[in-house]
């Protein structure tokens, strides 16, 4: 654990509300993925504590999204284990691994194209004990969604389905919530509309993996930063110190093998 | 005076909240009142009509079971059988065999339970290791009418005097005897026959009807729609796809195995013809004909399509009785191209958009009186 306490100290106060905890709540533990011959991921020590809000970056096959299909089991690991809350999560069915307190949103949109925006976020909440109305009409809000509530999804745009993937993952209200691309697609304003709403949640004490190319957006929601590279950490950090990185950028650029 | 009439308002009200919702068609006062109106008119059928066709209407009946359970587990859950005169077939047989063992009402009574709990049974064990070992889509399909297949192969070969269990010769391609419904304790009870068998089915049919309507507006059909449209997705938010998939098969496993009881029952016989490759075809053409996501659709073309056959098996005119079954093809083939969600889905989406635009002109005529103002 090498979450050093005084970065969190010129974070925005909202840290201070979940105490700047460093209760460490997912952890990976020498997590391998081969695909035949070719390491995905390579024996990666992921971990982030209680309400924290950690990105994942990287270049095109670095091995992120395959890291959260591990973690959600759309994977078996080949190696290694990995720790939710407390909870060892390796040899749990995904719909199992969701029960501990895990949400997630995959990279391209999979809303229910032929039920209504309501009905979408009604599947995943029927499974929770929380009020089913007021859910519905704050989660609505949340995702500006409230004038679509009766539309089918099918007809939405990209980005309104992008909005509707993420209320239904909220619905669930995980203690952790993992988006891949969460603003792939996205015109400005969209991604500062979920730029907010995920502050907004973090504010609430809610810890996220966000798994992004778009650097503008990394820096407006993230404090700390984990580079994969090759299917290993390449780096971990503040925001800032990251962005400063000769080697990240060069790994970025593809001057690095 | 006036507070009971707003208690029988307020119940009628949840029932009706229990049988409407975004997964069936027909959620109106006009819907309910014409449903009533159909069971009016078929309890009223047997006062007007002969004996002879009283009894054809019970059969379809009896078949309208196996479309029940289709429409569920494929129209709302998305698992196409082919199969599922597999459990109709094996409740039939299963209720002749105990039937003729213990021929006394309470037998006939043990035989019914018996034989609706073998045929559950049946469809609970191929549902689990085609769902847990991950058997899908159109595999489910092909498994199920191989399943089919077999059990014909099989009951073909068993005509030989070796092949009985107790009193029951299961008899080959000759067939079984059934004994008839009855209903009652010890000895003898009340043997459902004719018009009687009739009612009795026509208030099984109303039972299941609702009770389906129920089940699918209900989180669980929430659950189960949301399967049928992406199990991947649904996974991701905890729902156990298998187990889920596995329940919904079960209980069409259930629908079929009460249909094949009263089939049986029906003409005191049955023949491995019953999980035939012709007999298993049919509850596929009367759901896509009436359409998948519609019980009643799927029902209504039961009738209408078995009643067709009727009358031309004994041949209209110059056609010949062989043409029933190209006929009926040629209806599936139409309906397919024309209406692919099948007739009722497809006639009241007509319906709604017809509404809607009624609705928009309204709304739009009044801005325009505004903006003369």
């Amino acid at each position: 654990m090498s979450t050093p306490q005084d970065i969190n100290v010129r974070q925005r106060p909202a840290v201070a509300a979940t105490g700047g905890s460093t209760d460490t709540i997912l952890s990976t533990a020498r997590l391998t993925k081969n695909f035949g011959g070719l390491t995905a991921v390579d024996g990666v020590e992921f971990s982030v504590s209680e309400g924290e809000l950690r990105c994942l970056i990287g270049p095109n096959g670095a091995g992120k999204s395959t890291l959260l299909e591990l973690i959600t089991g759309q994977l078996a690991p080949s190696e290694g284990d990995i720790y939710f809350d407390g909870t060892d999560l390796t040899d749990l069915d995904p719909h199992e691994r969701i029960d501990t307190g895990i949400s997630v949103k995959f990279q391209s949109p999979h809303v229910y194209e032929d039920l209504t925006v309501e009905q979408n976020l009604q599947v995943p909440l029927q499974r929770t004990d929380r009020d089913i109305e007021s859910v519905l009409s704050t989660t609505l809000e949340q995702i500006s969604l409230v004038e679509q509530a009766d539309r089918r999804a099918g007809d939405l745009s990209h980005g309104q389905q992008q909005r509707l993937e993420i209320g239904m993952a909220i619905t669930l209200d995980p203690k952790l919530m993992l988006l891949d691309e969460p603003v792939a697609g996205m015109s400005v304003e969209e991604t500062g509309e979920i730029a907010a709403l995920i502050r907004s949640l973090h504010d609430e004490g809610m810890a996220f993996v966000v798994v992004e190319h778009d650097m503008e957006f990394v820096r407006e929601i993230s404090e700390q930063v984990t580079v994969l590279n090759q299917g290993e950490i390449f780096r971990q950090g503040p925001i800032e110190e990251i962005e400063a990185d000769e080697a990240v950028r060069r790994i970025y650029l593809g001057e690095n093998a | 005076m006036s507070w009971r009439v707003d208690a029988e308002a307020s119940m009628v009200d949840r029932l009706r909240g229990r049988l409407e919702g975004p997964n069936t068609y027909g959620n109106s006062r006009l819907f309910w009142a014409g449903f009533a109106i159909v069971v009016a008119a078929f309890a009223a059928y047997p006062q007007l009509v002969g004996v002879y066709t009283v009894i054809q209407t019970s059969r379809y009946f009896a078949l309208a079971f196996l479309a029940l359970s289709l429409s569920f587990i494929w129209g709302y859950a998305g698992v196409l059988s082919f199969g599922q005169v597999a459990f109709f077939g094996v409740a039939a047989y299963t209720f002749g065999i105990i039937g003729l063992n213990f021929g006394s009402a309470t037998g006939i009574m043990a035989a019914l339970v018996g034989a609706i709990l073998v045929g559950t049974a049946v469809a609970a064990l191929v549902g689990y290791f085609m769902f847990y070992g991950g058997v899908r889509d159109t595999y489910v399909t092909i498994m199920t009418l191989v399943i089919a297949l077999v059990l014909n192969t099989f009951m073909a070969q068993t005509a030989g005097s070796e092949w009985a269990i107790g009193a029951a010769q299961l008899g080959g391609f000759n067939g079984m005897d059934i004994p008839s419904l009855t209903l009652g304790i010890g000895q003898s009870g009340l043997v459902l026959e004719r018009v009687a068998f009739y009612y009795a089915l026509l208030g099984a049919l109303v039972v299941a009807y609702l009770g389906l309507r129920a089940l699918v507006n209900s989180s669980f059909g929430m659950t189960m729609v949301a399967v049928r449209e992406d199990e991947a997705r649904t996974a991701t938010f905890g729902y156990n796809v298998p187990f889920i998939k596995l329940v919904v098969f079960t209980i069409g496993g259930a629908l079929a195995a009460v249909g094949g009881v009263f089939y049986g029952s029906w003409g005191n016989y049955i023949d491995p013809t019953v999980f035939g490759i012709a007999f298993a075809a049919l509850p596929v053409v009367w759901v896509s004909v009436g359409g998948r996501e519609s019980l009643l659709g799927a029902m209504g073309a039961t009738i209408l399509i078995e009643r067709m056959r009727t009358e031309l098996s004994s041949g209209i005119g110059p056609i010949g009785s062989e043409w029933a079954l190209v006929i009926v093809g040629g209806l599936l083939l139409g309906v397919i191209l024309f209406m692919p969600a099948g007739v009722v889905p497809t006639v009241a989406d007509r319906i709604d958009r017809l509404r809607s635009r009624r609705a928009d002109n309204a709304r739009s005529t009044t801005p325009t009186e505004e903006a003369v103002e």
